[in-house]
């Protein structure tokens, strides 16, 4: 908790500036160690027991849909079941193998679960307090640490100097980069309507808009999303840990807590993406009649109803992530690396040139646009550029009617030789090629059967 | 490729040699105790051999010590999956071996038994297949429907895996009262859940990403490999002992033998598919033909066959499996000999699998469907 305080301190240059006495505070002590501190405390308590209750979740929502029950045994409806696994992980005992790098192998997980929970500060859960740390680079800062992550994995797989774990951790370290490529592309889209990146002024953004930017980009956040089960390591992206194939990729010479380290920091990113997700596309934790319960009862009443709102977005997204790991199969490493360059690279690439034609068109007359269907408008964020009511229809039809058939073009061409893309048809070819080829031979094909 | 002494070790940075990787036995994914040693460049398999026998009992060197009575429980243990099937070609070996002429009741229970055999199997089968491609649901739907078929096993048999459904002569015991109900009420249900598995596979594009032109097998390849079942019709070649040797009543039934095209893994996966569809229908005409009767014929307390030598084979779920029976007139055999369809078809592995990478040697080890009790006998 300490180092993410310090950490925290590091990176965001407005703390800075007020211990610095450039912004004097009221209660030195009070406002700048001991809140912030309780805000870090209960979001890590309530952001690891939601994790843990995420794998209660995953399980109960798996045997959902498989026809099962689910853990039942421990407490009701299985309850209790994450405290017991915690337990049992943490009495577990803790293996190194013989010929393990010790000091990497033992420093791996710790990477991994630090960066996972580093970026949870800057993640606004709700208004006012709520959010810990509003930095003016939040998003920045969340893609700079998270990629962080995935020098955890490559230490894992090259320390425990084993085939499987080395093969997990290329195969996790080439997808990872790939993805993170596709995942910084597509948030850009909506960066242009935000302006900011600091992630309370996102949503800040979408209020003064009055309109999620999901709704902008339906691309840009399509793109997100599959990048983010990529970025995961999520099914059906779940490639580093294959069970069928890799046992269980990087992790798999882990034990114990250490292994329980790795599992935190992979639902810890799937808390992360997916909150980010909703911050940027869905309004975060702003709900339309939210702005007058603020007027109507206390700051308390209305921080709690934001805290809510995020969270019921959150779990959303969270079934959704756990809806497609158990309907569909695998892809395989090649297909996955295909999907990531061929497609959510050109697509998130396409949808940055769209949306900045699109944008340029609307500005101002005054400003060199060609329709003015945007307007400066004083907000509490100050001056900017908000959308009219024919712009918001505007950037809409666009951003449905004209980028999904260009970005679908442009990805049918650039995919219409690879294998994967028009699988009946290419099939159809291979079977006329054999069928040519049997045909050719002077041998009659030998279909012999003793009928 | 420039070749290199390898005892040179490493001459220069960016000098790359093959990495040999030890799938097995101890796999998630080896269906058993299968080794595999992979060569790879990459991920790309350059060359592969299979280790087998980790579960080696000796079942043909123990037969030679048993009665002929006393041999059927270890057929059961062979192919632990489709233990009826198993017990059938050794039945009716003997049976063939005796000249015993065996009711048309125990024939019609029998081939009801062995079908519903078949759908068990190939349940677990796509159950497995799918887990190994991702697709982890698919088992547990596959499993639920193979529990109705065990329950069904456990009232008429007395067992659920390693049923020793029948006895030299005929079966056990008659079918108990309920027994035809209880088939026709699984028969209502089964089609619909295999639409379901359908539905979740058949045009999923990962599915079909993983499975479409993996581990090609043309007919005449296949043929050469002697493959049979579902991986030699999968190829196209129509090759079905239950339509090619007729045995048991089956000669009484319509159904037809589905095939694929291109041997591809997804032909497999749809040959199989229909197939548990037409096992639907030949289990239908059974129970709708099912004729009255004792179920069991006379066959002497000790069988002692007269001295001869006898090969019997039969469509087991995973091809054609055979016994192979030598006696000298005594009560034991002199020799008998298992062709499992399994160890047979596996030697397909080498050949599909090697320009595939990782992942793909998963699917076809899943596509050719072996039980590893029946490869190591």
């Amino acid at each position: 908790m300490l180092s993410i305080n310090t950490i925290l301190l590091l990176v965001a240059p407005e703390w800075v500036l007020r211990l610095t006495g450039e912004r004097q505070p009221d209660v030195f002590w009070a406002e700048y160690i001991v809140w912030p501190l309780i805000q870090i405390a209960l979001v890590l308590f309530i952001i690891l027991t939601l994790v843990a209750y995420l794998v209660y979740l995953e399980r109960k929502v798996s045997a959902f849909i498989q026809a099962r029950l689910g853990p039942m045994r421990v407490g009701p409806w299985g309850l209790l079941q994450p405290a017991a696994d915690g337990l049992k992980l943490l009495l577990k005992e803790d293996i190194i193998p013989l010929k393990a790098d010790r000091a990497v192998f033992m420093i791996a997980p710790i990477i991994s679960v630090v960066a996972a929970l580093v970026v949870l500060s800057v993640i606004p859960w709700g208004a006012a307090w709520a959010t810990i740390a509003n930095i003016n680079i939040g998003l920045l800062f969340i893609l700079a640490v998270s990629s962080v992550s995935v020098l955890g994995l490559v230490l894992a797989g090259w320390s425990s100097n084993s085939k499987y774990s080395l093969l997990g951790a290329l195969r996790s370290s080439a997808q990872m980069v790939s993805y993170e490529v596709g995942m910084g592309l597509s948030i850009i889209g909506a960066l242009m309507f935000a302006k900011t990146l600091s992630m309370s002024g996102i949503i800040d953004a979408q209020r003064a808009d009055g309109v999620w930017y999901v709704f902008f980009q339906p691309i840009g956040f399509l793109v997100y999303l599959i990048s983010a089960l990529g970025e995961t390591n999520r099914a059906p992206f779940d490639l580093p840990e294959a069970e069928s194939e890799l046992v269980a990729g990087y992790h798999t010479e882990y034990s114990g807590f250490r292994w329980a380290l790795f599992f935190m920091a992979e639902y810890t990113a799937m808390i992360v993406t997916s909150a980010v997700a909703v911050t940027l596309f869905l309004g975060g934790w702003h709900f339309p009649g939210l702005d007058w319960l603020r007027g109507q009862t206390n700051q308390a009443v209305f921080v709690i109803a934001s805290v809510l709102i995020f969270a019921a977005k959150l779990a959303v997204l969270i079934y959704a992530y756990m809806w497609i790991r158990w309907t569909w199969p695998r892809y395989r490493y090649d297909q996955l690396m295909d999907i990531g360059w061929k497609w959510m690279i050109p697509a998130g690439l396409a949808n940055i040139v769209l949306t900045g034609i699109y944008y340029v068109l609307a500005m101002p007359k005054a400003q060199g646009g060609l329709f003015g269907l945007m307007q400066s408008q004083a907000t509490q964020m100050g001056e900017r550029l908000v959308p009219t009511a024919w712009g918001k229809l505007y950037f809409i039809a666009t951003g449905f009617a004209v980028t999904i058939p260009l970005v679908w073009l442009l990805l049918a061409t650039i995919n219409r030789r690879s294998r994967d893309f028009n699988l009946h048809e290419q099939r159809q070819l291979q079977m006329n090629l054999r069928r040519e080829r049997i045909q050719k031979s002077a041998e009659p094909q030998a279909a012999g059967s003793a009928q | 490729m420039q070749e290199r002494d390898v005892t040179k070790g490493q001459e220069t940075l960016f000098d790359t040699e093959e990495m040999v990787l030890n799938m097995g036995p101890q796999h998630p994914s080896t269906h058993g105790v299968l080794r595999v040693l992979l060569k790879l460049d990459g991920e790309t398999v350059t060359d592969l051999d299979c280790d087998i026998g980790y579960l080696h009992r000796g079942v043909e060197k123990i037969a030679e010590h048993d009665t002929y009575a006393m041999i059927t429980p270890y057929w059961d243990r062979l192919d632990y999956v489709a233990a009826v099937s198993n017990d059938l070609v050794y039945v009716e070996a003997v049976e063939k071996l005796l000249q015993v002429e065996v009711p048309r009741r125990a024939e019609y229970l029998r081939v009801i038994l062995t079908e519903l055999q078949r759908i068990a199997s190939h349940l677990l089968w796509l159950g497995t297949h799918a887990i190994d491609i991702g697709a982890v649901t698919v088992l547990l739907y596959a499993f639920r429907e193979r529990e109705e078929i065990l329950k069904i096993f456990e009232d008429f048999i007395g067992a659920r895996l390693t049923a020793h459904a029948f006895r030299i002569g005929g079966l056990w015991w008659d079918a108990y009262p309920e027994f035809v109900a209880r088939v026709r009420e699984f028969l209502k249900i089964i089609p619909g859940r295999i639409d379901e598995y359908e539905t979740l596979l058949n045009t999923n594009r990962i599915w079909l990403s993983r499975t479409v032109g993996i581990g090609v097998l043309s007919a005449e390849e296949a043929i050469n490999l002697s493959l049979t079942g579902p991986a030699l019709r999968g190829s196209g070649v129509s090759y079905d002992l239950r339509k090619a040797q007729p045995y048991s009543a089956y000669p009484e039934f319509d159904f037809e033998i589905p095939l694929g095209e291109n041997g591809d893994t997804y032909d497999r996966y749809l040959v199989r598919m229909a197939e548990m569809r037409q096992s639907v229908s030949i289990i239908e005409q059974a129970l709708d033909g099912l004729p009255e009767g004792p179920v069991m014929a006379k066959v002497p307390k000790v069988i002692k066959p007269p001295v001869g030598e006898v090969y019997h084979s039969i469509e087991s779920p995973k091809g054609e499996i055979g016994a192979y029976l030598v006696s000298d007139g005594t009560g034991k055999p002199y020799r008998m000999r298992v062709r499992p369809p399994s160890y047979i078809n596996l030697q397909s592995l080498k050949r599909m699998s090697i320009g595939h990478l990782v992942a793909d040697v998963v699917a076809i080890i899943g596509t050719i469907d072996i039980v590893l009790g029946e490869v190591d006998r």
